[in-house]
């Protein structure tokens, strides 16, 4: 193994560990909150982690004679997911919250409640 | 190549494990939250797809995926929360 494989494959393992520990999350947290979180934290960094390895591949490839998109493209993806997961997560933990699903019966704090009745004292 | 094999049936897994929770979900949130992720890892598999094919016909595909896999976890959530689609036009 060369030292580019090395590390396409330490990069892969970490990201594919992580997806799954973020589907685990997704299966076994009780609120849809919860849910949130481990879906957004764990999945978006573990196909982040999984396509910088499949660039690096990418970039050996191209230096081999593939084409140039193995290069550009994943790289693309990476980075449209990094910015567009949290947005989508922000957007349908709000939509959850106005539409009234329950918290947790165990929640602690509820911070947007605080803030809907302070603008609402307003 | 074991590695992009790895990949692929570590992501397929994931992806059939997270429909469980798209079927049982209690509430239409529980659903968008489970499908976000599936829709994402669709879309790796594809780019692992056109890894092991050595097309990058798939890479396209996958593009176009995950911008619409954005644009329909969106637009659902602008429908729970009950709001217009067209905000500012009266």
């Amino acid at each position: 193994m060369t030292i580019v494989e090395i590390i396409v494959a330490i990069l892969v393992v970490i990201g594919v560990i992580f997806n799954f520990l973020g589907v685990l999350g997704i299966l076994r947290f009780p609120d849809v909150y919860n849910r949130l979180h481990a879906s957004t934290k764990c999945v978006t960094l573990g196909e982040g982690g999984v396509l910088l390895g499949l660039t690096i591949l990418g970039i050996k490839m191209y230096l081999a004679g593939a084409s140039i998109s193995f290069v550009i493209k994943p790289i693309l993806i990476m980075l449209f997911l990094l910015v567009t997961g949290p947005v989508a997560s922000h957007a349908i933990a709000r939509a959850a919250y106005k539409s009234g699903v329950p918290l947790w019966p165990k929640s602690v704090v509820d911070q947007y409640k605080e803030y809907l009745e302070k603008e609402a004292a307003k | 190549m074991t590695i992009l094999e790895f990949i692929f049936y570590g992501f397929l897994i994931s992806a059939a494990l997270v429909i469980i929770r798209v079927i049982r979900g209690p509430t239409a949130p529980d659903r968008v939250v489970a499908m976000d992720p599936f829709v994402t890892m669709m879309v790796v598999l594809l780019v692992v797809t056109s890894f092991l094919s050595a097309r990058s016909i798939y890479l396209d595909i996958a593009l176009v995926i995950a911008i619409l896999g954005f644009i329909g976890t969106v637009a659902v959530s602008k429908y729970l929360e009950g709001g217009e689609l067209k905000e500012g036009v009266e």
